[in-house]
């Protein structure tokens, strides 16, 4: 603290003498310095009345009675200062535990892609914050390959918090009861049970037959995906009724079949491709098929990429929503 | 003069005699002009929150001699309410956001020592000693 005096001592008498533009840098020297010791606004404002009296010992009373004046209004500046520091403190260590967080999140979801003879398959899924609140999984076994897609209502923590539970509720289903409506049903069921009120998840669920190449699907609420025909060149809303998992313990849910012609395409996504926002709005569904018509003679893998670059570059890249799209092609 | 004063909190006007007798006893133990603000600002916020929270009680202020370190300790004690939760009282932005100034972490901050104990319904003390550096 005495060399602090002793320097604003020296600096201020500098100033005072040459009014330049030099000793005022001196200062902003001298205040960088202090912050780091953490010497507050009401300290500073006590150096300079002690140095005052000092440099001027005749000043009249009143101009020296106006800085205790003025000490007096800085010491809760000084507490609004050490208790910002200790909160950017506090967020520093949040951060770097939502960043452990999110790849123990990475970690628990880890799917792989199923290499197939008979089927291309590319996916990819990026959140729009740290944390990943859809999700996507493929199981391969015996002949078919299924997949789940969904997409928790809401994003961020609390979102990734619940897709980890609905994976090990995917896993822990018997084989018999794997079939788009079983499992839809089952894990209705598990979502109303385990879920907070007010919280909902949408759910793509399909299985590819690899043998008789049919997909069976069925779906809660979920974004609505594209069914791209070879031989017309053309697609196809892959349309779907159900009410979105954790709402109606009892409910229903209806499944879907399509044959799948060589060449043919099941496109899956979250609305959060659908919602891209560009200036002038939310894109529309037929920009996504142009896309897909544009990259199709690249591999479902490179699609998938590719698109997800252009939307992220259509959106100034601000992404509002996690991204996750899925391609499924026939390959022979 | 004994070693002990006190102050009782009931009007806005009180909080201003507790902040001044705390200056008072300050300035003679030759505390400095900075600190002498620092324990001034502690007083007004802890007789601020007995007038606020509490209605009324009372702020007593003692020298202090421990082996020969010197210093003040300042006691703001009352038969209000009490705190429901201690711990969000003494994070930080809790009452800064609302407004409400600096808190008890900012009294925390001010003095060297804080000490705080609060049961529903029958009250809460709190106290905070400085020393002289």
């Amino acid at each position: 603290m005495e060399i602090f005096k002793s320097r604003y001592r020296h600096l201020l008498r500098r100033y005072l003498k040459e009014s330049s533009e030099n000793a005022l840098y001196q200062a902003q020297l001298f205040s960088r310095k202090s912050i780091l010791q953490q010497i507050s606004p009401e300290e500073i404002i006590s150096l300079h009345t002690e140095a005052l009296k000092e440099i001027l010992p005749d000043l009249p009373k009143e101009v020296l009675l106006s800085f205790d004046f003025l000490l007096e209004v800085m010491v809760d500046y000084g507490l609004a200062y050490q208790e910002h520091q200790s909160m950017r403190d506090q967020q520093l260590e949040i951060k770097s535990e939502i960043e452990i967080a999110a790849s123990i999140q990475e970690n628990l979801l880890e799917t792989s892609i199923p290499q197939l003879e008979a089927l291309d398959i590319g996916a990819t899924s990026i959140p729009a914050k740290q944390m990943n609140g859809d999700f996507y999984h493929f199981i391969h076994e015996g002949q078919s390959v299924h997949v789940a897609v969904a997409d928790v209502i809401g994003k961020g923590i609390p979102a990734a918090i619940c897709m980890s539970m609905i994976k090990y509720a995917l896993d822990s289903l018997p084989e018999s009861r794997k079939s788009p409506h079983f499992v839809l049903e089952s894990l209705n069921k598990v979502v109303e049970e385990n879920l907070e009120e007010g919280m909902f998840i949408t759910m793509f669920y399909g299985m590819y037959d690899t043998v008789n190449h049919s997909f069976t699907y069925g779906a809660a609420g979920h974004e609505q995906g594209f069914y791209y025909h070879s031989a017309a060149n053309s697609f196809e809303d892959l349309a779907t009724k159900g009410l979105v998992l954790g709402v109606d313990q009892n409910f229903t849910y209806e499944q879907y079949q399509k044959q799948v012609e060589p060449g043919d395409m099941i496109v899956l996504l979250s609305d959060g491709v659908t919602e891209a926002r560009t200036e002038e709005g939310f894109i529309e569904r037929s920009v996504i098929t142009g896309l897909i018509q544009k990259y199709k003679h690249l591999t479902a893998q490179e699609m998938v990429e590719q698109i997800y670059r252009e939307l992220e570059k259509m959106q100034n890249y601000e992404m509002n929503d996690d991204f996750t799209l899925i391609i499924l092609r026939r390959k022979v | 003069m004994e070693n002990e004063s006190y102050v009782k909190i009931m009007t806005e006007w009180d909080i201003v005699a507790a902040r001044q007798l705390g200056r008072n006893i300050a300035k003679e133990l030759e505390f400095g002009t900075v600190d002498q603000a620092r324990i001034t600002t502690a007083i007004s916020e802890l007789a601020r929150n007995i007038y606020l929270y509490a209605g009324q009680g009372e702020i007593r202020i003692e020298r202090m001699n421990v082996y020969g370190k010197c210093g003040v300790k300042v006691t703001a004690a009352d038969n209000g309410p009490g705190i429901q939760d201690i711990r969000k009282v003494m994070e930080d932005g809790y009452s800064t956001s609302g407004g409400l100034g600096a808190g008890l972490p900012g009294v925390r901050r001010l003095m060297d020592e804080f000490d705080i104990t609060s049961s529903l319904q029958e009250g809460t003390t709190i106290t905070a000693v400085k020393w002289i550096r």
